[in-house]
Order: structure tokens, then sequence, then C-alpha cells
């Protein structure tokens, strides 16, 4: 067990421009022709005992920050502090102790669990590698499989014998075992129905408070990064473009993109058809290879102006909102409120392209 | 009320596997009315896809098999059709679109050839001109810019959003009266999703064609169904018009599903989860299928004894539950006064 050195409130994990690119081979002598910059630019912090959400759709990189935060990918460029320590170029030996503060899982349960293996030794792994299983293994993983609502009786079957949701308990059991910190959870729930998604999410809240677990949740469910979040990061092609608290994003965003993706959700409720306006953005997501100059939103963004492709918006607090937002053209909005008319299109160029659901 | 367009009645489908029969859809029967947009909402394994598959021949016999059940179109039951007569009717009369637009897409032949070849494969007399023109008109209506341009381009060529609008715009080639939509968005981002929204809307105004809209998606169901039809475990559960099935739920899945939802627009502090995991269709639980995860039944005898019929609640026969204990719903439900 480490020793807990922060409390609840201090950062536990700071990111400062954070950069992964992943080349892109071509031709006879594979030359690099291309760069996917699926991470461009990334400054977070994370602190001690919350949940950060990661939004974004596909493509936006959230998946590869996860994955350069934990050091599954060597990051470009940029710093990785965990608990004031620089990781960002720790050797694998070096690595190992950080490893057992820092864990993941992942998506896919029917793909993250190595079908040959009993759950015992699954859950086992991680104590093995770091030379805990021998004195008192067996007891820790009956515990563990008791702490996410599994029995000590399936420690001897195997993942095919099991449900998706019980599978991503057995997921979130090997990421518990040497007792992290923090847990990225990469789309912990978006395989698995709705009705099993609640008992999972319930798990992870009941574990954090259990065990004052942090956690860096990447999904592109808003509904249940906005149940499990206390701040919130938005990312479009490898950028953050508003990071905030969970009201501050969810009911006052000021980033177009935000305002656009949370008017898109279609909601549970039918009773307020016709009371909702939705943006619809035009076109695609830009290739990460090639993204678009200065603003990378700016080519499905009706707000574009000359300046968005000159000059690319920092993250910082603007005018009317005090959490940092990488627009030139930051406003609030509330994309959720209900309407009873909507409000007529103002004459200029900046109303966004709406639809009435 | 009109007469339905398509009448699906007692519908029951196995498939053989190695481990043994799977009931994958039991007694199903709804009506679809003209120009409706008809919510047929499930979890995975719930028989949601494989009814609709199943009276348009799409499922491989063998291993599936259609036991039993009717599916009146036009006055012809669907199911004792030849295949011939069942090819013409499906991408005529009745047109699909899938969750995956790839696999549904042939990789050689242009985007554009393609939906001129669903237009000349229904209407022999279309000159290739004609059939052109009429495709460029159909991928502007769902959206595709630079029609003309996009005529020419593969599958390849297309981002996951615009194959599906290719998908819609051959869908649509040949003015369907039904267009059966299995989960046409789930594999899309949520802002390609609203733009797919619109050009569904966009279809349906077009066409006046009544629309089976298959999904898990609660809030797309919310949004665009005027009715829904609730499955679990191969059979229908709850069906009623789309402001009482989320309003006043009558079955108590719906009612769990409902309860267990993150929702965007609230900040819900405890999600109430339904407990356990959904039944195996090779030896579903006696009695009601639901009942092992069910509030209601709390260990009743009938509840595991005998299978829960879909019955009328309320006087117009509209709204529908196969629950046994379904009335004790309304005492839970918040929108309803208690009797005095």
């Amino acid at each position: 067990m480490s020793t807990v050195s922060s409390t609840h409130g201090d950062e536990l994990l700071r990111v400062e421009g954070l950069i992964k690119h992943f080349p892109v081979k071509a031709g006879l002598f594979r030359h690099t022709v291309a760069q996917v910059k699926a991470v461009d630019g990334i400054d977070l912090a994370v602190r001690d005992r919350e949940t950060l959400g990661v939004v974004g759709e596909s493509g936006s990189g959230k998946t590869t920050l996860g994955r350069t935060i934990m050091r599954l990918l060597e990051p470009t460029a940029g710093r990785i502090l965990f608990d004031g320590r620089d990781i960002t170029r720790l050797s694998r030996r070096e690595l190992r102790p950080v490893r057992r503060d820092l864990q993941i899982v992942f998506q896919d349960p029917y793909a993250s669990l190595n079908p040959r293996m009993t759950v015992r030794e699954i859950v086992a792994e991680p104590l093995r590698i770091h030379h805990l299983y021998r004195h008192g293994g067996k007891r820790r993983v009956e515990e563990l499989l008791l702490t996410v609502g599994l029995s000590p009786e399936h420690a001897n079957r195997f993942p095919h014998e099991f449900s998706g949701g019980q599978r991503q308990r057995i997921g979130v059991a090997r990421a518990l075992a040497l007792a992290p910190r923090l847990i990225v959870l990469d789309e912990p729930v978006s395989a698995l129905d709705v009705s099993i998604q609640a008992q999972v999410v319930n798990l992870l809240d009941r574990l954090q408070d259990e065990l004052g677990l942090t956690y860096i949740f990447i999904a592109h469910d808003l509904s249940v990064v906005r149940h499990v979040s206390d701040r919130v990061a938005v990312m479009y092609l490898g950028k953050v473009v508003e990071v905030g608290t969970r009201g501050q994003v969810y009911e006052t965003p000021m980033h177009p993109y935000t305002q656009a993706l949370l008017s898109a959700v279609p909601i549970e409720s039918p009773q307020h058809r016709g009371k909702r306006v939705r943006i619809v953005l035009e076109g695609d997501v830009p290739s990460p290879t090639d993204p678009p100059s200065g603003c990378r939103f700016r080519t499905r963004c009706w707000k574009a102006q000359e300046i968005c492709a000159q000059e690319e918006p920092a993250p910082v607090p603007r005018a009317g909102g005090s959490h940092p937002v990488a627009c030139h053209f930051a406003e609030a909005l509330s994309p959720l409120a209900l309407r009873q008319d909507v409000a007529p299109s103002a004459p200029g160029d900046s109303a966004p392209p709406t639809t009435r659901v | 009320m009109p007469d339905p367009i398509l009448a699906i009645r007692d519908l029951t489908v196995e498939f053989d596997t190695e481990d043994g029969v799977v009931h994958a859809v039991t007694d199903v029967g709804f009506d679809l009315h003209p120009g409706e947009i008809l919510g047929v909402v499930g979890e995975s394994g719930s028989g949601k896809s494989v009814s609709m598959l199943a009276i348009l021949g799409l499922i491989p016999k063998p291993p599936g098999r259609i036991v039993d059940g009717q599916a009146l179109f036009r006055g012809e039951d669907l199911l004792k059709l030849p295949e011939n007569r069942l090819q013409k009717i499906r991408g005529e009369a009745i047109a699909m679109v899938f969750q995956d637009p790839l696999s549904s897409l042939n990789p050689v032949l242009t985007i554009g050839e393609q939906v001129s070849e669903a237009i000349r494969a229904h209407d022999p007399d279309s000159s290739a001109a004609a059939a052109q023109k009429r495709t460029v008109d159909l991928l502007a209506l769902v959206g595709v810019p630079a029609a003309e341009r996009r005529y020419h381009q593969y599958p390849h060529e297309f981002s996951g959003g615009m194959r599906q609008r290719a998908m819609i715009a051959m869908a649509i080639a040949n003015d369907p009266t039904v267009l059966v939509a299995d989960e046409p968005t789930t594999a899309l981002d949520v802002t390609i999703q609203a733009q797919l929204i619109e050009v569904l809307k966009a279809a349906r105004r077009e066409t006046q064609a009544a629309i089976v809209l298959i999904t898990h998606d609660l809030g797309l169901i919310a949004e665009l169904a005027d009715h829904v039809v609730v499955m679990y475990a191969g059979r229908i559960v709850e069906v009623g018009d789309v402001f009482s099935i989320f309003d006043s739920p009558r079955h108590p899945y719906t009612a769990g599903l409902l309860a267990s939802l993150a929702r965007l627009d609230a900040g819900t502090e405890v999600l109430e989860p339904i407990p356990g995991q959904p039944p195996s269709l090779i030896t579903p639980p006696p009695g009601c299928a639901f009942h092992p995860r069910c509030a209601l039944s709390r260990g009743r005898v009938t509840c595991r004894t005998e299978v829960p019929r879909l019955r009328a609640l309320g006087t117009d026969g509209e709204h529908r539950s196969a629950c046994h204990f379904a009335e004790e719903l309304v005492a839970l439900d918040p929108n309803v006064e208690p009797a005095t």
C-alpha cells in the first residue's frame, strides 16, 4: 500500500504541453509521410480524489491522452507529473513503483481479459508482477472480487463464463489489486447495456468513496460523464477546448463546440419535444493528420472569423466566465435549457444553425 | 385509427446453436400504422432486430427458424411469400437502413452507381441518365454536399456519416411505404447523429413512409417515436404511445430502465440499476423472464410459473403491459394522483 501524501483537493496529476503524434509510414522504405496529431498540446490538472471527465468524439484524442498519461504510449513532448514527480521520461524499471499508483480500466471487457487465464490469475497478475502475491495474495484476490461485487467462487472460472458487466468488474478488480491512487477509466461502461451500465457506474462511485480513488473518466457518453464527474474537459481534434466544473461545462458552456455537442444529445423526455434547440454542426471532424490552422473547430463553427484561422485561441478564462475556454468568441449559453420559443437568429453572422427538437 | 400497414402476429423465431435452441423472439405481435414512427427498444439480445429481420426473410435459415407467426403487409403474409416476391418488396415497398453502412455498401462500385442500381432494379424502364439525375437529387436531399461530384466516389471515400446518408438515399429511392432503420445512428458520433436525425426526418417528409426505428437509445426514441414497443428476452413487455411509455411506464422493466439512466438534463445523484443480468435465451427463466430482476415480483409464485400475456391497461387499449402486477406500478408513479 502506498503512502497517501496528499489530501483531498491537492493536485495529484498534472499534464503540461502534452503531445503524442503517431507517424504515418508509407512506401517501400516506410518513410514517415505524415503525423497523426492525436494529442497536440494539452494542459490538465487532476486533483486528489476527484473525477475528471474527458469527453470528445472519435478522433478527439481522448483515448490517446489516457494511454499517454499511463505511459502506455511514449509522449512525443510535454510533461506528466504524478504527485509532484516528473514521470515523463522514467525508464520501465523506474516506472514500476509508479504503476502501482496508476492503473487503467479498458473499454472492451471482452478484449481486455486474457481468455486463457482464470479470474484468479487475471486479478493476481499485477500482484505477481510486483512480487506481492506470495504473502496473502490468494486472500487479496478473494477480497478484491468481493469488493467489486463478485464472489470468491468466481475465481476459478474463465472470462467467457461471465457477462459483459461482470467482466468489467473483473477488469476493475485487476486495476484495484495494487491499491492505486489514480485510475484511468477508458470508456468503462460504453460496451455495456444500459441496465448494466448503472451497476458499474455505481460500483465505481462506491469504490471512489471507500478507497479514496482519483479517476480520469474518458467517455463519449455525455450523460454518464455528467453523472460521474466533478470537473470535465472537452476535447476536439487533440486539444482541450474547454475545462471546468461539471456545472460550468454542462449548464453554461462557453465553447461553441461544447454547446453543439450538448445540444446534439437526444434526451429521454418526449414531453419536452419542441422545447429544445439543437445546434446542428455542418460537416465532419477534419483529419488529425492535417488539422485546420488556428482554431481547429473553425471549419465547423458558425462564429468563425478571420482571426480563428490565424491565431490559435488559448485555453484561458474568457469574459463572462471563470473557466478556461479556447475560443476567441466564447460566450455562455445554456444548450440544455428548455425554451418556449426558439430565439430568432440575431441579425449578423454569429447565429448558430439551429433546429428545434 | 386507420388500418395498420404492417401487422405482425405471434412471431416466434428460434436459432439452433451448439449450446441449444436460442429462443430469440417469442410471440411477438404489433401493428405499424401509415406514416408513424414506431420505436422498438430493447437491450442486446432482446430480439428487437431479429424480429424485423425475420419478417423480411433476412435471417439465415438454418440455423434460424421461424416457428410461428404472420407478418401481414398489404394483405399478404410476408412469411409465406416466395423469395423472389419478398425480394421485390424489400428495397421497394419496405426499405432498410442498418447500423453499419460500410458492410452494407459494395466497395467496388461508386456510391452513385449503387443508388442508381437500386432505382433501376425496381424500375427497369428508367433510363441510366434519369436514374443518375434522381440519384444526385436524392444524395442532395440527404445532405451529401457536392452530390454530383460525390456520385462518382467510392464508399471508402465517404465518412461514416456520409455513408449512412447514402444508405438512406438508397433506402428512400423507391418511395418505400415502410422504412426499417436498425440502429441507424449508433455507430456515429453525437454531432453526426444529430445531422442524421434531420436526414431521417427529411426522408420521412419526402416519402411519408412509416418508420420502424430499432434502437437501444431511449433518447432517440423519446425524440422521434410516436409509439413504442419495449422488448425483453425475446418478448414484448410493453407497448404504448411514447408519452405513456416514458411518463407512466407500466412494466417494471421499462420503469427500471428509465430509472437506471444517467441523464444529460439532470444532475442525477444516484442511479438505480436493474439488479442481475439479462437471462439466457437458451434456458430463459420460467414464467416471466424478468422476474429474477424484478422489483415488483419479490418471489411471488405467479411470476415464476405463468408467462404474463400482453394485456391492455385502461380503456383505450393502447397502452399494454405484460406484467401480472402492472397495476401496482400506478401506485409508484409520481405522475398519478393517489385516489382518495
